[in-house]
Parts: C-alpha cells; sequence; structure tokens
C-alpha cells in the first residue's frame, strides 16, 4: 500500500493513503497518529478527503503503531459529519481499543456546535448593555446605601448589638495604620504648595500671603480630599477584597443561614470604623500639611519665621475654614464605606469577578468622593463660607 | 524500560517531626488501573504529590518511567508532564477561562497545533466526558460540582496522557453519576490504554474498574495486591474497612 501512487508522506512518522472502490473510501494509516505529528497530518488529510466522492469508509489501521485521540480524530474527518448524520465506517481488521477511539471521535464530530455568526450589530449592543449596567451600578448603590442606612438606625437604638470589637479593629487598620501615609503625603503637599506660591507672588512682592495660601488650600480643600483618596485606595478595596472572598467562599451564605446579618457583622463596623479615622485622619492631614507649608516658609527663600506664620495664619484664616474641611470627612467615610462593602457583597463565584469588582470599586469610590467634594465647594461658596 | 510505569522506593516523607511515610514501597504496572485507599489524614494526597514531583521526598526515590525524579534534566521533565495527567480533588481549573480554554492551556504549552484544531479536539474531550456541548463556553463557576470533575478530567486528557491520576474522581457524586464517572474511566483505560492510579474512598468504584487496590496503612502501603487478596489481607484497619456493611453491599453488587 505504501506504494501506491496517491501515497501521501506529511513526514517520515506518519502518513495514508486513499483509494476509492465504487462509492467506498479505503482509508489506509500507517505510522504515529498522535498529538505530536497532528497538525500536520489534520491539513493533508482534509485536503485529500475533501477531493474524494464517495458514501462510506472503510479503515484500515493495521499499520499504524500508535493512535490517541487526536488521530481517530482527524481520521473522522473522512466520514463528514454535519450536526447530524454521519457517512457509514467501519474498521477493516476490528480493534476494539481503537473502535472506542473512533466511535468517540465520531460523536464528538456529530454534536459539535457551529458558533453563531456575530451580528453586525452587537458594538450597539454592547453599547447598550454598559449604559444599562452604570444605571443598575447606581441604582443598586443606592438601595445598598438605603438599607444600611435602615440596619445602622435600628443598631443605633440598641447599641450594645454594635460589634464593638470589631470596630475598635477596624478603626486601627483604617485610622492607625494609614496616619504615617496621609501624613507624609500631606506633608509633601503642603510643601509644595507653599513653594509654588512663594515663586509665584514673589513677583509681586506679596510673599508673605503664601500663608493664607497654604492655610485655605490645605484646611478647606486638600487635606480632606488627599485623605479620603488614599482610603478610597487603600481600606475600600481591602473591603471589596475580604468581603468577596467570603462570599466566594459561601461565608456569607453560612452567615445568613445562622442568622447573623452581613450588614450588621460586615458593613456597620467598617463603616463606623470610617466614621471614627477619618475626621481624625483629615484632623492630622492638616496639622501636618500646614506644619509642611511653614518649614518651606521658614527655611525657603521667603525666610517667614514660625512664628510669623502662625500668628498670621490664625489672623487671617478663620475657623470656619477648619469647620469646612472638617465637615466633609464623615461623608467621605460613609462613601468609602458603603461602596467598598457594596462591591464585595456583589462579588459573583469566580475570580474575574473579585478582580472586576475591587476595580470598579476604587475608581467608583474615588469618583464619588471627588463629585461630593465638588458639591461641598460650590454649596461653601453661595452660602459665603 | 522497567515493568512498573510507576514506583515508589523507600519513601520518607514528614512534615516537621511528624512522619507521613516511612519505608513506603507502591509500583505501578504499565495499563493497569490501581485503587489508593487509606484512613483519612494517613497521606493518600502526599503520596500523590510527592510522585507529581509537587513535593520532594525526605528519603527515598521516585520513579517515573523507569526514569528517578530526583536526576531528572529540564527536558525529561517536561517530556513527563506531557505523558501525565492529574485530576485535583475540586477539579482545580483555572477560574478565570472558560472550559474549553482551560482544557486548550496543556495543548498551548506542549503543542503546535494551530487555533482550529485545537478547539476542535478541545471540543471533542469535552464529549468524550460526557458534557454537553455548550459547557465549552461556560466558566468553572457556572458549573455544578460533578460537571467540575468531568471538565477537570477533560483537562487532564488533553495531551492524551499514558499515565492518569485521580484524586477521589467519584467523592461528591451521586450514585447514578459516580457510577457513570466509573464507566467512563473503565472506556477511556480502554481506548487509549491508560495507566490509572486513583484515590477513592467510593467502595463501588474499587470493586468495579480497579486491577489492584493498594492500602495505605502504618506510613506504607500494607499490600497492593488484587482485591480478593486484600480483603484476605490481616489487618484491623483493612478488616474494618472492608468488613463493614457498606463494603459487603458493594461485594455482593460488584460480585468482581
Amino acid at each position: 500500500m505504501r506504494g501506491s501512487d496517491n501515497y501521501n508522506k506529511p513526514n517520515d512518522r506518519a502518513g495514508f493513503s486513499l483509494e476509492t472502490l465504487g462509492d467506498t473510501l479505503h482509508v489506509n494509516a500507517w505510522g504515529y497518529w498522535n498529538l505530536s505529528e497532528a497538525a500536520q497530518l489534520d491539513e493533508t488529510f482534509s485536503q485529500e478527503v475533501d477531493e474524494k466522492p464517495y458514501m462510506s469508509v472503510v479503515y484500515n489501521l493495521d499499520n499504524v503503531d500508535d493512535i490517541d485521540t487526536a488521530g481517530a480524530y482527524i481520521l473522522t474527518r473522512a466520514i463528514r459529519c454535519d450536526s447530524e448524520k454521519c457517512f457509514h465506517w467501519s474498521q477493516k481488521t476490528p480493534n476494539s481499543g481503537r473502535q472506542v477511539l473512533l466511535e468517540a471521535a465520531e460523536k464528538a464530530a456529530l454534536g459539535r456546535l457551529r458558533p453563531p455568526p456575530r451580528p453586525w450589530y452587537q458594538m450597539f449592543a454592547r453599547i447598550g448593555e454598559s449604559v444599562m449596567r452604570f444605571c443598575h451600578e447606581f441604582y443598586d448603590t443606592l438601595v445598598f446605601f438605603g438599607r444600611f442606612l435602615t440596619v445602622l438606625s435600628g443598631l443605633l437604638l440598641r447599641p450594645h448589638k454594635i460589634r464593638w470589637k470589631s470596630v475598635v479593629a477596624k478603626t486601627e487598620d483604617v485610622g492607625l495604620n494609614a496616619l504615617p501615609i496621609v501624613m507624609l503625603l500631606c506633608f509633601f503637599i503642603g510643601a509644595v504648595i507653599a513653594y509654588m506660591g512663594a515663586n509665584l507672588l514673589a513677583v509681586i512682592g506679596f510673599q508673605i500671603y503664601m500663608v493664607e495660601l497654604v492655610g485655605f488650600a490645605m484646611l478647606r480643600e486638600l487635606a480632606g480630599l488627599i485623605t479620603a483618596i488614599l482610603l478610597a485606595g487603600r481600606s475600600d478595596s481591602a473591603f471589596t477584597a475580604q468581603i468577596g472572598a467570603m462570599k466566594m467562599r459561601q461565608e456569607i451564605d453560612a452567615m445568613q443561614v445562622i442568622g447573623v446579618d452581613p450588614y450588621e457583622a460586615l458593613v456597620v463596623p467598617r463603616a463606623l470604623a470610617c466614621l471614627i479615622a477619618t475626621p481624625i485622619l483629615t484632623f492630622f492631614a492638616m496639622l501636618s500639611g500646614v506644619f509642611g507649608g511653614m518649614l518651606v516658609a521658614w527655611l525657603g527663600p521667603t525666610d517667614i519665621s514660625p512664628v510669623l506664620f502662625l500668628v498670621r495664619l490664625q489672623d487671617t484664616v478663620g475657623m470656619q475654614h477648619f469647620w469646612v474641611g472638617m465637615i466633609k470627612a464623615p461623608f467621605f467615610a460613609l462613601i468609602i464605606a458603603v461602596i467598598g462593602c457594596r462591591q464585595g457583597l456583589a462579588v459573583a463565584g469566580s475570580v474575574d469577578s473579585l478582580g472586576a469588582r475591587t476595580t470598579s470599586s476604587v475608581v467608583q469610590a474615588i469618583f464619588t468622593v471627588i463629585m461630593v467634594d465638588a458639591a461641598f465647594s460650590m454649596f461653601f461658596l453661595e452660602i459665603g463660607m | 524500560m522497567s515493568e512498573f510505569i510507576v514506583e515508589a522506593r523507600n519513601v520518607l516523607t514528614q512534615f516537621g517531626d511528624v512522619v507521613i511515610h516511612e519505608s513506603l514501597n507502591f509500583s505501578v504496572k504499565r495499563g493497569e488501573i490501581v485503587g489508593l485507599v487509606g484512613g483519612s489524614g494517613t497521606g493518600k494526597s502526599v503520596l500523590l504529590n510527592t510522585v507529581l514531583g509537587l513535593k520532594k521526598p525526605e528519603g527515598g526515590e521516585i520513579y517515573i518511567q523507569g526514569l528517578n525524579r530526583a536526576e531528572m534534566i529540564a527536558a525529561d521533565r517536561d517530556r513527563l508532564n506531557n505523558q501525565l495527567g492529574v485530576l485535583f480533588q475540586g477539579g482545580a481549573l483555572f477560574s478565570s477561562l472558560n472550559v474549553r480554554e482551560n482544557i486548550m492551556v496543556p495543548m498551548r504549552e506542549h503543542t503546535n497545533l494551530p487555533l482550529g484544531l485545537m478547539r476542535e479536539l478541545a471540543d471533542m474531550k469535552i464529549n468524550m466526558v460526557g458534557l454537553p456541548a455548550n459547557a465549552g463556553m461556560l466558566k468553572p463557576s457556572d458549573l455544578s460540582g460533578g460537571m467540575r470533575k468531568r471538565a477537570g478530567l477533560a483537562r487532564s486528557l488533553a495531551l492524551d496522557p499514558a499515565i492518569l491520576f485521580l484524586d477521589e474522581p467519584t467523592a461528591g457524586l451521586d450514585p447514578v453519576g459516580a457510577s457513570a464517572f466509573d464507566e467512563l474511566i473503565l472506556n477511556l483505560h480502554k481506548a487509549m490504554g491508560l495507566t490509572v492510579v486513583m484515590i477513592t474512598h467510593d467502595l463501588d468504584s474499587l470493586f468495579r474498574i480497579c486491577d489492584r487496590v493498594a492500602v495505605l496503612v502504618d506510613k506504607k502501603i500494607g499490600i497492593n495486591d488484587r482485591l480478593e487478596k486484600v480483603l484476605e489481607y490481616d489487618h484491623p484497619w483493612v478488616k474494618e474497612y472492608f468488613g463493614g456493611p457498606r463494603s459487603r453491599a458493594a461485594l455482593t453488587a460488584g460480585g468482581k
């Protein structure tokens, strides 16, 4: 058989020849019909088989040294399966092991689904889906917030039911552990503002106004905003990951069955911890920002002494600016806790969804913090504070 | 080549001071199905990990296809990995990929097949393990426990391995599903000439499909022989294990 005219030799390890007798195709295969030869065999075999007219197939596998599922699958290309029926086929020398392999390959070919073509409007469908998803996200977050407020007010009436131990532990994590990084960052931002301000104001000879610049910027806006953004990156993502991992391992389901409300046990302690920690962090952020500005004013070219700096700060920057900054802190705290926990509880079973939820948690938290901050700024300007 | 396709000689395994295996000998012949039984915590999975090379034994040697694991060079290890298929207890599917992509991972890594053929072969494996055709597009998190096992088996078969290791393949399946899974393994064994090593607590599987049964007692393989011999083996744990009511029911039903 190896000498016949249409003898085919993709390489020296495996090959085949095809012969049509009547309307029967005889497939003579030899060599190693396995995964390592599959790529070459598949190409030549499919081509050759396509050119031949026939109605049934006989396989002669006597000279095959080794056959695996890939080889069997390629051989069944000869029986031209569509989704319902195949050509009749048989083996020249029955061999039960190979019969099972070929049958498995035939069944696989029979049941194969053709992928549906992509419709042209798919792009618009995706745009629509993401708009819908945005609306759903917004709605779901509001629903979550409402439920959280209900549970929280219920707990405030019965404070002994609040898990104080958990609150304290989370406060340490959210507040105390974040303190160094928050202070360091605000110190540098205060210093940068002072430096930039000093340079610009020196042009018109009003260097002394840098005190007001640092005071207004740090107290009213930056201390609170920087703290909130840092917490959104640090604690909000941690909330989502913690609660999300618990959700994935069915711990949340277990809680509900035992009768522990996940809002009481997980969400409220985190929210309270944020509510306690954020104002304190904001306060220290203000201190270190002003300190950074003072240091630059003293050691930089302006040479404003710390005493002069502080006296001028007291004279020109009123107490209300401090309160404008501080009043925003609890709102930021709630935003961070609620978005972090809500995204965590929305995690589904897969690792992918945990990653996606953590990402959107941080993005949403930072976005919302900045939006709310802008709204507050306009409000305070309008009422003249 | 040696008569045994997998062989462990004088293996010593310990975690800290706790000795798990001591002078353990275990061997599997080419083309047979061996069941590995033992009480909980006797180190069945640890033995599997040792054979797979996931854990280095503290003493002794592991031979696979006549090659010593400790002395293998990288090329040998690569070639060997192509010939081992493993079904871990939970399926261990990659959760960020769908079932078809999971099955394609070993193919992508070790062959240079065209993508289209790879997909078709993956679909064939999905069909072979008895999953519906549309399961290929599903993520592991969308599958039930039994389907996840089947998908894991399909992935372990991706490269047509010579040796298949199964860690409790039928645990957590209903009796009908478990018996279908046994049937499936028998069929694959017949079709591809597989050597199968399975850790199992399922007495029905032991009676129905295992050629030999190895019993892990007292930190070593107490006996590794045909089931009739194992049943006569004089050890209190073995007597209890095979003498219980569940075992007797399986024995009369299996009638092997």
